[in-house]
């Protein structure tokens, strides 16, 4: 049955903005599905809001719409595009809820526009709780036990059925208060009678609890014909309690025996043909009770998940391009195995390895947060490793995470380790490992973690080795038998170093004399039955190595490894394109990273991946295999940039920009030299290992100050001090301190504007990717502020004394490749902020803005291309703005002290085009989910200075029927000019003041432009408040004209959407610019 | 448990020379056969036990085996018939509730020599590169030539009729009781097979593979079952001519495995030998008359040259979709039909779970 013929041009919705839980994988599953679909000759018509996505790339899809992904922009896009059919199961949450809306509104109807993949009553089936569960039991499936009761008697009848423990959730109280979790009777009858008495309906449900189960999670995929198959199974290190997102995976299932595999792949099937999943992947997660073996369906997400991408990555089967093929009528056995060619996709992948994934948090970001793991999910990005086995797959994966931790380590576990063995948290790995190194029983650990006795066996063993390896010190060295056998367990040189008070490079020279060198070994998805073509490798301490080398030209480009705050999909995406330009240019590409989610560890981005942690071993084995002609550290962020001076040491040929020139732009000393040498202007600045210099360092500079720790990226305990006490308790809370990494105090320019600048240059030829204006005023983080493209309000000398500057230090630096760098502007004075000779995350925007893929321009300069070869030797101005906002998590860290600054917090961003500036920022606001208001109340507070400029401003809001709320200055200044307004306090004085209207839900929008520590501190509370409530706040006097003028265009005219295509299109005629 | 840090040697060696070494797990001592690799990732259990392993070492490609021990239940016969069990690592411990021993026990306590800690991708792509090979595993010799020599003059399965080492020494009930009684010829059956006809409402004799026509058709079966085995299939014309008595009195036949591949020599056609067999539980098996795809559990290193079949009445009704050999067939007139995979999984997935249904079906229009 070949694909569908009734249709022709496919609408594909995205993800959107990275968020937590729906990350950089929906980029992966949509970029796969494009190429898929245009591959079987259809028009692909693409909406998303991330501009960080290789899926908006205007190559990917025929036509691409960066637009906000709401159902009233869904609707114009089909207007324009009159597609047959939309596909919305590769984006996420996101996708699937706006398709289940449009459809609501009766969109796809009145277009006539068919869903491929799903239909609405499957989705509804799935994630409405009640429906699903009577789904599940129609096809005699288990869910947990549960009762109702309206008395405690009916309660204890109840429980003598479901037994303890149970959870308590008492009807219809707002968001499940009076509800818990009871182990004992006394717990029961507590929890039970105060629920019943909570309960507006005297109702209590009453349901087993299943938290320390195992958990287990099966990717399955079907077509129209019916055939299903099972892709991947997984078993949660973590038992149930952790969000699956959060828990540590395992790939195979490893303590199932097959009777109980084949009920829980039995179980799938029917699930997803009783949800009625038509075509595609779906993702189905199960708890086992470990006593007896019963199983329990938890949930089925009908769509490609996070767990797709890495059950794709685990087995190398592409889930979501076969889910495309399948959704436009192709069946499986129709579809070949790109891997192995000659074999069909109807089959089930085996593998011959052991992968293990492991999350990455960011709690050190959110001081004050919840740290510890529960059932909603908190992980920003994750690490996949693979090994021969679950040790080294462990120890790989542990490295990989970059927290420090060379491997299975303790060092972390400095808390209670009893209560922190109980209580799930980011950092278990270490307790479990200090638990076993202080004789802790595994039946014991068990009893405390329900973690099952075979993952702890496995970590024994390699606690077990680990004393033996420090045993054989004392006796006189280390064997090359000992030494194979840590490696075989997964240990690093770092480790072993550490072990054998020897240095990395000691013991890799050992090793190497020695001939204890990784094999690589293929990813096949069939346990090398057939003969695999597709090149994706990873080590492993074996005897064969799989490894075809060809003597073609090499380079090499290294990832990111995990997404985390500051460092995600911005940087792969650099990744991929350098991977791509350099195959176009003849190159042979090999990509190095350990990250599931991303494009960059497809097997088709590039010529060789190699799944591996991107640390100084692991890749220098793959250079001593590989013998790459050229190494490209600068795209990944600071990972491999961490990485470029030891490379450079140890003879690899780093290409683009030197090592040398990274660390005189790194490095503050050598950085302020070269500002004075070039006459260029910094904020004055000092560096500060005790409090005592910081507090010199300080009154000599003048409050307030800008301090934060050396090499960090994404603005890490980055804070703006005002006084000496504040600057004493930061100086004391910071511990990493030491000469060579002191921590830098700078002076806080008040009042700036703040602007980016991405250039790209060859040694000969500088040009100016783009001049980023900063909607906020300098002082928050860039990679949390929104900006536009071009400048909406500097002058055009300034951005002139800009670009100069900018090429200046390209020139000093002899950048090869990609610049960024940081000015603020105050009082028409230019301040050189901070100069990145590497990628930004910013190059993606900027790219989609001005039409030029500058990541695939820079790798091939770094290959030795000059600018005036490849063409492009002018900046590029549109006529029509792009403006780039940020998403912000704070909603998942509830507790948190959550303030904006500049410490970076966002996890995704997304952008808004138009040709009008307010209307560009208007739809990045709607993009962002914070959407410009049209009615209710402002709330404006200006400093002196904007008095008499928020005076129109205010005006006009009035005149579109807003009501006004302000503190006492701003609102003399606006009752003076007839603007009527009600009077609030400041926050520190008490009520009424804007945090209670944002409270109380009236407060529409806040506008806000704060100067001293006073005001600034009152600021940030309201925005972050407003911001938890998703309500629009602005700070900046600019950023006020912006949105009023935004919401009157709103009001206005009627927003149109453009492809991004034809906003190239227009850019081709554009009258160049010159540095 | 027991945990003993030395760990005592093993090597393992082929009739051409490629030389693993690794550790010694289960029983000491030497054992030869034809080494074969299996897929699958979970089932090791059920494959130890399956008497159609009789002959053949098997190397698991997944690397982490004997993580839920073993248990009482997931016996496929009576105790473990291969001659050898190859792995990457075995586990120290066993987790699973219904696990009662470790594997290495349970190895050892049946004399099964076992080898762990060798690369078993390496083992396996030279199989594939290179066909199903003879073997030794040794614990006591590592003599490299002394080695290919016992290698290369160990039996080997070609021409081999390994039936009778694990068939029933006499007739025996299964289960006392049905609505349908299915004599079962044992080449060396899957209990999941007899298991999935008692739970069909069969009552089951199963009969050893010497059995006598006569003897068969006293029991008055309302149907005739050819069961799986090893070995060469062209070594059996005992059971082919057995068979060839039975057949042709309406008496619906299913036949699996070694059972399909009798067949294909009852209605005259020849088998032949793959380079290295198809063992494990991913196979992806076409039906042509609907066009639907299974997922099936397969383990033979046989097949059946099914255009070799001169009754035209046979017709192919399953193809494996990877190489395109047999794996099904029917006669057009008589109730009788057989598939090289295996429908009783054990391990494995159960999509083909359906031809038993068949079989009764047929047996209920022959009643």
């Amino acid at each position: 049955m070949p694909k569908r013929t009734d249709i022709k041009k496919i609408l594909i919705i995205g993800s959107g903005p990275i968020v937590i839980g729906q990350a950089c994988e929906f980029d992966y599953s949509g970029t796969q599905a494009c190429k898929a679909l245009r591959e079987d000759g259809f028009e692909v018509i693409l909406i998303n809001s991330n501009p960080a996505t290789i899926m908006t790339d205007p190559q990917t899809a025929d036509r691409t719409y960066i637009e906000p992904i709401t159902v009233e922009f869904l609707e114009k896009i089909i207007q324009i595009e009159k597609p047959d059919a939309v596909l919305p199961t590769l984006g996420g949450q996101t996708a699937l809820n706006t398709a289940v809306k449009a459809h609501e509104a009766g969109i796809f109807e009145k277009y006539g526009v068919k869903m491929i993949g799903v239909n609405v009553d499957s989705i509804k089936k799935a994630e409405d709780r009640q429906l699903f569960k009577k789904a599940m039991q129609k096809i005699g499936l288990d869910m947990p036990r549960s009762g109702l009761a309206h008395t405690i008697e009916e309660a204890r009848e109840v429980l003598k059925e479901i037994k303890l423990p149970v959870v308590v959730r008492p009807s219809f109280t707002l968001g499940g208060t009076g509800g818990g979790i009871c182990e004992t009777m006394q717990e029961f009858e507590r929890i039970a009678a105060y629920g019943l008495q909570l309960s507006m309906t005297s109702q209590i449900l009453i349901e087993e609890s299943i938290v320390g189960w195992k958990e287990f999670e099966l990717e399955v995929m079907r077509d129209r014909k019916d055939n299903v198959v099972i892709i991947c199974s997984i078993e949660n290190f973590d038992p149930m309690g952790v969000h699956t997102g959060d828990s540590i995976t395992v790939a195979p299932a490893q303590t199932l025996t097959d009777v109980e595999y084949q009920k829980m792949r039995d179980a799938s099937i029917a699930c997803i043909r009783e949800i009625g999943v038509e075509t595609g992947g779906s993702n189905i997660q199960f708890a086992l009770n470990p006593d007896d073996g019963r199983m329990i369906v938890i949930e089925m997400n009908p769509r490609v998940s996070r767990s797709s991408a890495l059950a794709s990555k685990a087995t190398g089967f592409p889930i979501a391009k076969i889910a495309a093929k399948l959704a436009v009528g192709y069946t499986l056995d129709e579809i070949p195995n790109d891997i192995t060619r000659m074999t069909p996709a109807s089959f089930e992948p085996t593998i011959d390895y052991c992968v293990v994934k492991i999350p990455r948090f960011a709690f050190e970001k959110f001081p004050g947060a919840d740290a510890t793991l529960g059932t909603q999910m908190k992980s920003v990005g994750e690490v996949m490793a693979i090994g021969r086995t679950f040790k080294e797959a462990f120890q790989k994966g542990l490295r990989g995470l970059e927290i420090k931790a060379a491997g299975f380590e303790s060092k972390k576990a400095t808390g209670d380790l009893l209560k922190n063995l109980k209580t799930p948290n980011a950092e278990r790995f270490a307790y479990l490992k200090r638990a076993l190194e202080e004789g802790m029983s595994l039946e014991k650990i068990h009893e405390i973690t329900n973690i099952d006795p075979w993952f702890l066996e496995n970590l024994a063993e390699i606690v077990e080795f680990e004393k033996e390896l420090r045993s054989a010190t004392k006796l006189g060295g280390l064997s090359p038998v000992f030494l194979r056998r840590a490696k075989e367990m997964g240990f690093s040189d770092i480790q072993l170093g550490e072990i054998f008070s020897a240095s990395e490079t000691e013991i890799r020279e050992i090793r190497k004399e020695e001939g204890i060198i990784p094999a690589y070994k293929l990813v096949d998805t069939c346990a090398a039955e057939f003969e695999a073509f597709t090149p994706y490798y990873y080590s492993t301490y074996e005897e064969e190595d799989e490894v075809k080398t060809t003597s073609k030209k090499k380079i090499m480009i290294l990832g990111g490894g995990p997404n985390r705050i500051g460092q995600g999909i911005e940087f792969d995406y650099c990744c991929c394109h350098a991977a791509f330009a350099l195959k176009d240019a003849g190159f042979e590409t090999i990509m190095v990273n350990c990250n599931p989610e991303t494009v960059s560890t497809d097997y088709d981005t590039s010529d060789r991946l190699y799944f591996e942690p991107v640390t100084f071993e692991d890749v220098m084995n793959i250079i001593d295999k590989e013998k790459p002609q050229g190494v490209i550290v600068q795209f990944g962020g600071q990972t491999p940039l961490n990485l470029a001076l030891a490379l450079k040491k140890a003879g690899v040929p780093v290409i683009g920009t030197s090592p040398e020139a990274i660390d005189r732009a790194e490095d503050r000393k050598k950085f302020s030299q070269l500002i004075q040498k070039l006459g260029l202007r910094q904020p004055a600045n000092g560096n500060a290992v005790t409090f005592e210099e910081a507090r010199r360092e300080a009154s000599r500079i003048g409050y307030p100050v800008l301090v934060r720790p050396s090499y960090v990226l994404g603005g890490r305990a980055m804070e703006i001090i005002y006084d000496e006490t504040v600057l004493e308790n930061y100086m004391n809370r910071m511990t990493d301190v030491t000469v060579d990494r002191p921590i830098l105090v700078d002076q806080f320019l008040e009042d700036a504007k703040e602007v980016d600048v991405d250039m790209i240059a060859d040694g000969e030829t500088f040009v100016v990717g783009g001049v980023m204006e900063h909607i906020e005023q300098a002082g928050i983080h860039s990679g949390d502020s929104a900006c536009s493209l071009p400048p909406y309000s500097l002058s055009t000398a300034v951005i002139d004394e800009i670009r100069r500057q900018t090429a200046a230090l390209a020139r000093e630096l002899r950048v090869i490749g990609l610049m960024n760098v940081q000015f603020a502007v105050k009082n028409n004075e230019v301040y050189v902020l901070e100069v990145n000779p590497r990628a930004s995350r910013t190059i993606p925007f900027v790219s989609k803005a001005i039409g030029v893929p500058l990541a695939k321009l820079a790798s091939q300069v770094m290959a030795g291309k000059k600018l005036k070869e490849l063409g492009f030797t002018s900046e590029i101005v549109p006529d029509f703005f792009s403006v780039k906002e940020v998403v912000l998590p704070f909603v998942r860290f509830r507790g948190a002290d959550i303030l904006l600054g500049p410490e970076m917090k966002s996890t995704g961003e997304v952008m808004g085009i138009d040709a009008d500036f307010s209307l560009a920022f208007a739809k990045a606001q709607i993009a962002a989910s914070s959407s410009l208001p049209l009615e209710g109340t402002v709330f404006v507070s200006v400093k002196d200075r904007d008095k008499v400029a928020i005076v129109p401003i205010a005006r006009l809001l009035h005149e579109m029927g807003f009501s006004l709320a302000s503190t006492s200055g701003t609102a003399k200044v606006l009752g003076e000019n007839g603007i009527p307004t009600e009077i609030l306090k400041k926050v520190a004085e008490g009520s009424p003041n804007a945090m209670d209207l944002v409270r109380q839900g009236k407060l529409a929008l806040a506008i806000n432009t704060p100067a001293g520590e006073k005001p600034r501190q009152d600021e940030i509370r309201i925005r972050t408040l407003a911001v938890t409530h998703g309500v629009p706040c602005v700070t900046t006097i600019e950023g006020a004209k912006a949105s009023v003028n935004g919401i009157r265009s709103m009001k206005e005219k009627t927003m149109k959407v453009n492809a991004l295509q034809d906003y190239h299109k227009q850019l081709k005629t554009k009258k160049p610019v010159y540095v | 448990m027991e945990r003993s840090k030395i760990k005592k040697i093993a090597v393992l060696t082929l009739e051409d020379g490629q030389v693993f070494r690794g550790s010694s797990f289960g029983a000491e001592g030497e054992a030869y056969g034809e080494v074969v690799f299996n897929t699958s990732m979970m089932g090791y259990q059920e494959i130890l036990t399956d008497p159609s392993y009789k002959g053949q070492m098997v190397c698991m490609t997944y690397p982490l085996i004997g993580n839920y021990g073993v248990n009482k239940e997931d016996m496929e016969s009576t105790r473990p018939f291969l001659e050898g069990f190859i792995v990457k690592e075995v586990s120290r411990i066993y987790s699973n509730w219904r696990a009662t021993e470790d594997l290495g026990s349970y190895l050892k306590r049946n004399n099964i020599v076992g080898i762990e800690g060798i690369d078993t991708r390496r083992l396996t792509k030279h199989i594939r590169e290179h066909g199903a090979k003879k073997g030794v595993i040794s614990t006591t010799d590592f003599d490299g030539k002394n080695l290919v020599r016992k290698a290369k003059a160990s039996a080997g399965l070609e021409g081999r009729d390994l039936i009778k080492e694990v068939t029933c020494k006499k007739a025996y009930d299964w289960n006392a009781t049905g609505k349908y009684r299915v004599a079962a010829i044992d080449s060396g059956i899957k209990h999941n097979i007899l298991r999935n006809l008692e739970a069909r409402g069969c009552q089951v004799r199963v009969f050893p593979a010497t059995a006598q026509a006569k003897e068969i058709s006293e029991f008055k079966p309302h149907g005739l079952f050819l069961s799986n085995g090893p070995g060469d299939p062209a070594a059996l014309s005992y059971i082919v001519n057995t068979v060839k008595e039975l057949i042709g009195t309406k008496l619906p036949v299913f036949g699996i495995c070694l059972g399909h591949q009798i067949l294909g020599q009852v209605f005259g056609g020849k088998t032949f030998k793959l380079k290295f067999g198809h063992h494990g539980g991913n196979q992806p098996v076409q039906d042509l008359e609907t066009g639907a795809v299974l997922i099936t559990a397969q383990n033979h290193g046989f097949a059946v040259d099914v255009d070799s079949i001169p009754d035209k009445n046979v017709v192919l009704t399953h193809v494996n979709l990877n190489d395109r050999t047999c794996e099904g067939m029917e006669h057009k007139t008589l109730p009788v039909f057989s598939v090289q995979y295996h429908p009783e999984a054990a391990p494995g997935p159960h999509d083909a779970a359906c031809h038993f249904d068949k079989f009764i079906g047929m047996m209920k229009k022959n009643a």
